[in-house]
């Protein structure tokens, strides 16, 4: 990483990337103004940043974006982890696969998002439905992933990890975890942008906490800034998110030719 | 592994292969009563038309199938699976993208419980001998095709196996890094006394290679012809290609081969 930053091409790539987001935040700032749109469609730059300053103060802004922050983090993290089993699981057993696909499939096309009033109706004005419904979303681009990944590895590697007089354990361990790595993560890297919904879905149904209660403590309020800043402080949740799921990538898959690696 | 003396390294008493095929009317019989067998130290080739059978013999032989009658006997043990006896190689390669070529060679003596520093000891010799010291802690897509398949040969006599079956290994590379590994692997058969099964179509490489060489016919595969190679150097098949006396056994594999039948 290190050599690579230094690179000249790379700098200039940085620098014009910089560039790009000043010029976004001052036609944010000045356009409304000249086009004549009100402060209330689109509420110029300063007035958003005044807007979080008097929210951090006042509303606490920490605490609702720490309560939504939680719930992703934890929603993602059992969802992942459920995913990862069920993908193993079904991909090594084709005839539970078999008997479960309608289900799975049932399951997976019904909006996620929907569950958010029943979950709400089961466990009230909790952190748990909206964790529910986080878990939900996750699960199944992850499982997806795993589930193509271990159905796609080589008999013939399966084989000659057996002809070593491999048991079932060591199968698993030493060819199919390895090889479902690297599409398990770009199921997580799907997961981290989706997981984010899930919760907010969960906190606009209902309940008193949460950056999705503030989205519409705004709106009823007639606050577009404070809507605005809510948006934003969601979106940051998920580009950490998605951040960390990257970093344990590239960490976790470094044998990979770089090129075969992203930015996004 | 220390050989018996006196008992062939491997013997085929009467096996027959018969696979379930629902299309074509019940079962396929891909080899019918083969009998056979390699004394220690001996290398022979197993050449057939394709389709024949040659791969569902190695198959028995590895203790992965089954066949379905007469048995297969290692070091005079009746093979009913995988064991330390025998370790294969294919055309392809088979190296694990998470592994280094090191780990990769270790990766039988892992399965099989050898202590890390032993095994480490064991595969950069192994490495050093197959002419890939320099790349011990490379990744596998990093090496070109006939490193790639030198570091197969490391791993698969890295568990220091008693007979070595091989299934077209060189087929994929090209005519002359085919040569180079053709006496990488003459030389260490002979240094390490080595009993072999080559499966190849190259009847050049079939007579360069082996002690003796069993031809096949159609399906379904019976030995059909057994010839012993009496040409002198076995451990330098680069100046045994190259002997008056090839020609002489080329004309007598086409002709049992029909070769020239099928090009009229
Ligand atoms: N698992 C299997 N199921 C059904 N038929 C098979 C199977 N494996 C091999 N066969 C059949 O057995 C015959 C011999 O195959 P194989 O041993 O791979 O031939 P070779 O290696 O000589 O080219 C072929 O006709 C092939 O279709
Ligand atoms: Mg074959």
């Amino acid at each position: 990483m290190q050599t690579v930053l230094t690179q000249p091409h790379l700098r200039r790539m940085m620098a014009g990337s910089f560039l790009l987001f000043v010029v976004f935040v001052a036609v944010w700032q000045w356009a409304p103004g000249w086009f004549g749109i009100p402060h209330f469609i689109i509420p110029p730059a300063s007035l958003v940043w005044d807007e979080f300053l008097r929210m951090l103060a006042k509303d606490k802004l920490i605490f609702h974006t720490g309560i939504t922050a939680m719930q992703v983090a934890v929603g993602f993290l059992l969802g992942a982890l459920l995913g990862i089993f069920a993908g193993f699981v079904l991909g090594m057993s084709p005839t539970t696969e078999f008997v479960l696909s309608p289900y799975i499939l049932a399951l997976q096309i019904a909006p996620k998002v929907a569950f958010a009033p029943l979950f709400i109706i089961w466990f009230g004005y909790t952190v748990y439905p909206k964790i529910l419904v986080c878990i939900l979303i996750v699960f199944f681009p992850v499982m997806i992933n795993v589930l193509g990944a271990v159905r796609a590895i080589d008999p013939d590697i399966v084989r000659l990890a057996r002809s070593f007089t491999a048991n079932r354990f060591q199968v698993f361990w030493k060819i199919e975890f390895p090889a479902a790595l690297p599409p398990l993560f770009a199921g997580l890297r799907i997961a981290a942008t989706l997981a984010v919904i899930g919760v907010v879905v969960g906190e606009l149904v209902g309940g008193n906490t949460g950056l999705g209660y503030l989205l519409t403590f705004g709106e009823g309020a007639g606050n577009t800034a404070m809507v605005f800043v809510a948006i934003i402080l969601l979106t940051l949740i998920g580009i950490v998110l998605y951040a960390i799921v990257v970093l344990i990538e590239n960490r976790v898959l470094h044998y990979l030719p770089a090129r075969s690696r992203t930015a996004v | 592994m220390i050989a018996k003396p006196d008992t062939a390294r491997l013997e085929f008493r009467q096996v027959t292969k018969r696979f379930a095929n629902p299309r074509q009317g019940g079962v396929v019989v891909a080899v019918e009563d083969v009998t056979f067998s390699i004394a220690d130290g001996e290398v022979v080739s197993l050449i057939g038309p394709s389709g024949c059978g040659k791969s569902t013999l190695l198959n028995m032989g590895s203790g992965l199938d089954p066949a379905t009658e007469g048995q297969v006997f290692v070091d005079g043990e009746l093979v009913t699976k995988p064991n330390r006896h025998v370790a294969f190689m294919l055309q392809k390669d088979l190296l694990l993208p998470w592994r280094t070529i090191r780990e990769n060679v270790e990766l039988g003596l892992e399965i099989q419980g050898t202590a890390a520093a032993q095994r480490r000891e064991t595969a950069l010799a192994l490495l050093a001998k197959c002419r890939l010291s320099d790349f011990v802690e490379h990744y596998p897509h990093q090496l070109s095709g006939g490193m790639r398949q030198r570091a197969a040969l490391a791993r698969t006599l890295a568990v220091d196996p008693v007979v070595l079956l091989m299934d077209e290994p060189f087929s994929a590379l090209d005519a002359q890094t085919k040569m180079v590994l053709q006496q990488d692997l003459g030389r260490t058969l002979a240094d390490t006394r080595k009993t072999a099964l080559f499966i190849t179509h190259d009847l050049v490489e079939a007579i360069a290679l082996s002690d003796r060489i069993l031809v096949m016919s159609h399906r379904p595969g019976r030995i059909i012809e057994e010839i012993p190679v009496e040409i002198p150097g076995r451990d330098n098949p680069m100046t045994r290609r190259q002997d008056p006396k090839v020609g002489v056994y080329v004309k007598r594999l086409m002709d049992l081969l029909h070769v020239e039948q099928a090009a009229a």
